[in-house]
């Protein structure tokens, strides 16, 4: 060690000691002035040698001295605030890294709310302000070349991301609008982009120069989840700074290569959401996937196959990155995703989103690879694309069926192309047209141009343009015909509805219907009849009543000979007022059928429905007043209900001669009250149903493959239990359901889980709550464990819904019974 | 009926009369007389005047056709009638309110027309004379000279009965319905020589009524196909198709202020709104 003290020290030492012990306020402020020269950049500067010891040796006891000072009257020494100025000097002035240190540690140490506390928080805002933060770092990024401090740059580190909680902790309500995340982290991007600029300098200059610790810096704020402050800012400078200049770019790789591992999903997962193309995210990453094999692992598997919460844009610009360069383009991992999308246990265990999430991408892929490159494999992913399309046609739900469809037809035409293609029929909706503008290639992929708008919005404006421009035609008519009189203004109105007329042969009776349905070859009579079936079954119950079975048999097996527009919806209207009209003995004989042999599933659902839609119209309120009105005018209605209103207007003409009113507002009828008509037949429509399904046909087995009708099967129950409010059946009805649900539990099937999850609801809503308690206890015990693990565990959204709302009936149920139990 | 006086009645089938129909209204100093023509061979007049209903007079008819009758209105308290006669191809003029038969109109005797179907009595401002219209079970539709009884211009408009026919004095156009799947437009030159201007295809056969509304810009139809048709009376223009009514639409009607009514056999009456007179 240096056994004589330098000049430098000894006048340290003696400053410090006068700092410490004067009460002057001009001796103390000659003798800051004099620390001051070591800091340079006054008139009269000390030695460059002795500057640079008194920064690394010295500085930071000075300023943890001067830290010590700091109360109101030690600033008070000297009018107008002179040496609180010199004071601030010194931190803002000074080396940047050692004045931050000393500042945090100064902040955590002091205690409570104090006027040193606020001094020193607004002396750091001041410094963030000053843009000293990029000096800290650039300090630590022209160090690499020398000897770093480890220590130090960790403590460095710690303190400049976690400033935001460490000023939050201290000043707690006191804290100052700079430190909050949302405004710090944006800032910390700012001084980032200075750093690297200091560095792009300094290398055009000839000096080394690392930016490993501001990857470090990056890094963790992303590990914090600051990924959107932090690169919202830092990325589209980069984006515009990497334009065009290599050294930017090689700058800005080095930059993500230097994250450290355990930060590298964190800055991926955030620069890939952030960059707006894969341009863009090309230039900023350049073949990182293949110098990293964190960063490999992150964008080939992590965010295909492991996560879906991104969207269909990120999916696009992360994909385009890799299909952009042809060192990494076998890093398109088709095959991988069309393995995955093929799993039968993947489409029946993963949600639905992520099902999507992973046809988005074999979709956005397939648009990137060349067809020389699918060839090479097309076998496999022809047999993959068989498996999941084999399995997602053979869903119950629709949403997953489309899926499969689309991707078929896509994948099929790419995979395939010298076959015949492919072709669903599908609703359209917004998903499937979104997936389906994904299997296009996308021109933009190799413009060299500036990112520029991203593609979403000019896809959306297009179709908007051309809705505009086939608009116009529409709202203005077209010119009358060489007419110019001004009495021409008569637009004509929309006649599109005007068809012939097949009124000649509509049969009147219901019997005549039956027989032109039955015998008919004459199809615009057998049309007729099926049109005019139920309007005759609601006006002539009692004709209907007499062959009521005969007419469900008879529609139940229609089928469709000549296209009749409405087809379904006409003949299950039918089938519906038929079961409305003779309730036992349809019913009865709908769901004898059900569990009969050479059904079409077709047919089974119908009779599902029809009796759900049927006990639907039994249990509405007030329907006899509905259909007595309507049917009153009727030819074929029995005299008693037109006498019916007549005798009613009569009584309530007579009220409002004999009444006085002294305002007129609308009168309004409250609904009258009429018997549950479901009550008395409840029964046959529901315990045929429940009885059977687990006997297996040999064309029908519920559960095995034909899980849709069981789904449907267990919907309907539900629904059947839900309209059985209020009927004295209600109670054995939910014992036999909660039945059913416990056997089918563990099925495989979402749909099938639904409507059993839907069906416990309706139990819970049904079923009096005293019942309940007294008839089902154990039931419901079983019931609720096995909710709570569905609304905890189950892949489908839908169904992890349905069981959160059954536990919430249940809770409620608790609370209606808790004020009965006795204290 | 002539201008000012009230707008027409429709002809709606009472629950106790089956294919009873009203032929108009007269508009009177003190009461409005609707008459009202019933299957019982009478022909009654109604006193509707604040809120009475009761049948004032009655008229005996000779015949149950399908005919509706024509009422003209020639002054305060004189009117005049046209109904079928009592031959199955005559038609008789009464003199209202004094039930004085003026004259019947028989065809010739090698014309053969069938029955009347449908009567239209009208009068041009310049002569006194009243001139009627009729349209005929074989089509056809005929201008009877009422003063001189004889058969001015007959013309073969139709293949089936004509069922109902309507004529806009001022520009000397009629328009006719029948049975068969088009309307005939005729016109009526200075000769009173009637002559096809042209048909007009339907969608479905069979017009019950026409009526051209009183400012003579549009014309309704009433259809057995349950719609209702408006056309632009000059151009015949297809303008709209009412489709409301679930059965036979009987008879239209338009009010003085344009609305238009319709009346079905499917016990409804549709009042409609359209092209509104400015």
């Amino acid at each position: 060690m240096d056994p004589v003290p330098s000049s430098v020290r000894l006048t340290v030492r003696e400053a410090v000691h006068t700092l410490s012990s004067s009460e002057d306020g001009g001796c103390i402020f000659s003798t800051l002035g004099s620390l001051k020269r070591y800091l340079g950049g006054t008139e009269n500067p000390a030695l460059p040698g002795e500057q640079e010891e008194f920064a690394r040796v010295h500085f930071s006891a000075v300023l943890r001295c001067l830290v010590s000072k700091l109360n109101p009257d030690w600033l008070g020494l000297l009018p107008n605030g002179q040496l609180e100025e010199l004071w601030a000097s010194f931190f803002l002035e000074g080396p940047a890294d050692q004045a931050f240190l000393v500042l945090m540690e100064a902040l955590e140490d002091t205690p409570g709310p104090s006027f040193r506390l606020m001094k020193m928080a607004r002396l750091l805002a001041r410094f963030l302000k000053a843009g000293r933060m990029a000096a800290v770092m650039e300090g630590q990024c022209r160090q690499q070349a020398e000897l770093a401090f480890p220590l130090l740059q960790e403590a460095l580190l710690i303190k400049v991301v976690g400033l935001p909680d460490r000023l939050g902790n201290c000043l707690q309500h006191e804290n100052l609008a700079e430190f909050f995340p949302q405004n710090y982290f944006p800032l910390l991007g700012e001084e980032a982009v200075r750093v690297l600029q200091a560095v792009v300098d300094s290398l055009r200059g000839g000096l080394d120069c690392s930016v490993s610790f501001v990857s470090q810096v990056v890094g963790k704020a992303c590990v914090y989840g600051r990924q959107k402050e932090i690169l919202g800012v830092l990325v589209p400078r980069l984006t515009a700074l990497t334009q065009g200049s290599c050294l930017w770019q090689r700058v800005c790789w080095r930059l993500v290569e230097c994250v450290p591992d355990r930060a590298m999903e964190a800055v991926l997962t955030g620069l890939v959401e952030t960059a707006p193309g894969p341009q863009v995210l090309a230039r900023l990453l350049g073949n990182l996937v293949l110098k990293s094999k964190k960063a490999r692992f992150v964008m080939t598997q992590k965010l295909l196959f492991l996560q879906y919460r991104y969207t269909t844009p990120v999916l696009q610009s992360l994909l385009g990155y890799l299909a952009m360069d042809s060192q990494r383009r076998p890093l398109l991992a088709l095959k991988e995703l069309m393995e995955t999308w093929g799993s039968s246990s993947a489409i029946r265990h993963a949600p639905l989103a992520q099902q999507c999430y992973v046809s988005k991408a074999v979709l956005i892929c397939l648009a990137h690879l060349g067809d020389a490159e699918l060839q090479d494999s097309r076998d496999e992913l022809l047999a993959s694309l068989m498996a999941g399309v084999k399995c997602r046609l053979d869903s119950s739900l629709p949403a997953v069926r489309r899926l499969g469809m689309v991707v078929a037809e896509v994948a099929s035409a790419r995979i395939h192309p010298e076959g015949p293609p492919l072709k669903f029929q599908y609703e359209e909706d917004e998903l499937s047209c979104e997936m389906l503008a994904l299997a296009t290639p996308q021109p933009a992929a190799d413009s060299p141009s500036e990112a520029g708008p991203p593609v979403a919005p000019v896809a959306a404006e297009a179709p908007d343009k051309q809705t505009v421009e086939g608009g116009v035609p529409q709202v203005r008519p077209q010119g009358s015909d060489s007419e110019l009189d001004s009495d021409d203004e008569f637009v004509p109105y929309d006649m599109s509805g005007d068809q012939e007329l097949k009124s000649g042969k509509v049969p009147m009776y219901v019997r005549d219907c039956v027989e032109a349905l039955t015998t008919s070859e004459d199809w615009e009579r057998w049309e007729a009849a099926l049109r005019a079936l139920e309007g005759l079954v609601v006006r002539s119950p009692a004709a209907t009543r007499e062959v009521s079975v005969e007419l469900a048999q008879v529609l139940l097996h229609l089928e469709e000979k000549t296209s009749v527009a409405g087809f379904e919806g006409l003949r299950q209207r039918a089938l519906v007022a038929v079961t409305i009209t003779d309730p036992a003995r349809v019913a009865e004989y709908l769901t004898s059928q059900f569990y009969a042999i050479n059904y079409s599933l077709r047919q089974r659902m119908d009779i599902l429905d029809v009796l759900a839609l049927a006990a639907q119209e039994l249990s509405r309120p007030g329907r006899f007043r509905r259909t007595s009105q309507c049917g009153s005018p009727g030819p074929t209605c029995p005299p008693s209900c037109t006498v019916a209103p007549t005798w009613r207007a009569v009584v309530d003409e007579r009220i409002r001669r004999k009444t006085r009113r002294f305002s007129k507002g609308s009168s309004r009828q409250g609904p009258a009250g009429s018997p549950n008509e479901f009550n008395s037949v409840a029964g046959y429509f529901f315990f045929p149903l429940i009885q059977g399904f687990d006997r297996p046909l040999v064309t029908f087995d519920l559960l095995g493959d034909d899980q849709l009708v069981l789904g449907r099967l267990a919907h309907t129950l539900g629904a059947l239990m839900y309209l059985a409010v209020n009927t004295t059946v209600a109670v054995s009805m939910g014992k036999a359901l909660l039945e059913f649900v416990w056997a089918l539990r563990f099925h495989g099937d979402t749909y099938v889980r639904r409507g059993l999850l839907s069906a416990v609801s309706s139990v819970l809503l049904s079923v009096p709550a005293e019942r309940l308690l007294e008839d089902l206890p154990d039931e419901l015990l079983e019931a609720r464990s096995w909710l709570a693990d569905v609304a905890e565990k189950d892949p489908d959204e839908d169904c992890r819904m349905l069981a959160v709302k059954a536990l919430l009936l249940l809770e409620k149920l608790k609370d209606k019974l808790l004020p009965l139990s006795p204290p | 009926m002539e201008e000012g006086s009230r707008p027409g009645l429709l002809g709606i089938p009472h629950p106790q009369m089956e294919r009873s129909s009203t032929l108009g209204c007269l508009g009177a100093q003190a009461a409005l007389v609707p008459v009202h023509q019933g299957r019982d061979l009478k022909l009654c007049l109604w006193d509707l005047a604040e809120g009475r209903n009761a049948v004032v007079d009655s008229v005996g008819l000779e015949s149950v056709g399908f005919c509706r009758g024509s009422i003209l209105a020639r002054g305060q308290q004189r009117w005049m009638l046209a109904v079928p006669g009592g031959g199955s191809d005559e038609i008789q003029i009464l003199e209202m309110p004094s039930k004085t038969s003026v004259c019947t109109l028989k065809p010739e005797a090698d014309a053969k027309p069938g029955m009347p179907m449908c009567l239209e009595l009208w009068q041009t401002d310049s002569s006194p004379r009243p001139c009627l219209l009729a349209g005929y079970e074989d089509g056809s539709v005929a201008l009877w000279d009422v003063s001189e009884r004889k058969v001015c211009s007959r013309i073969a408009c139709h293949t089936e009965p004509v069922m109902g026919l309507d004529f806009d004095s001022q520009k000397a156009r009629g328009v006719s319905g029948s049975a068969e799947k088009a309307l005939a437009v005729w016109s009526l030159d200075e000769q009173q020589a009637l002559q096809v201007r042209g048909k007009h295809e339907l969608t479905n056969p069979g017009i019950s009524d026409v009526k051209i509304r009183p400012d003579r810009k549009i014309l309704a139809t009433a259809g057995w196909d349950h719609r209702v048709r408006v056309f632009h009376w000059r151009t015949m223009k297809p303008l709209a198709v009412l489709a409301f009514h679930s059965a036979v639409v009987h008879c239209v009607a338009f009010a003085a202020d344009g609305l238009l009514a319709a009346g079905s056999r499917d016990h409804r009456i549709s009042i409609w709104s359209l092209y509104p007179r400015s």
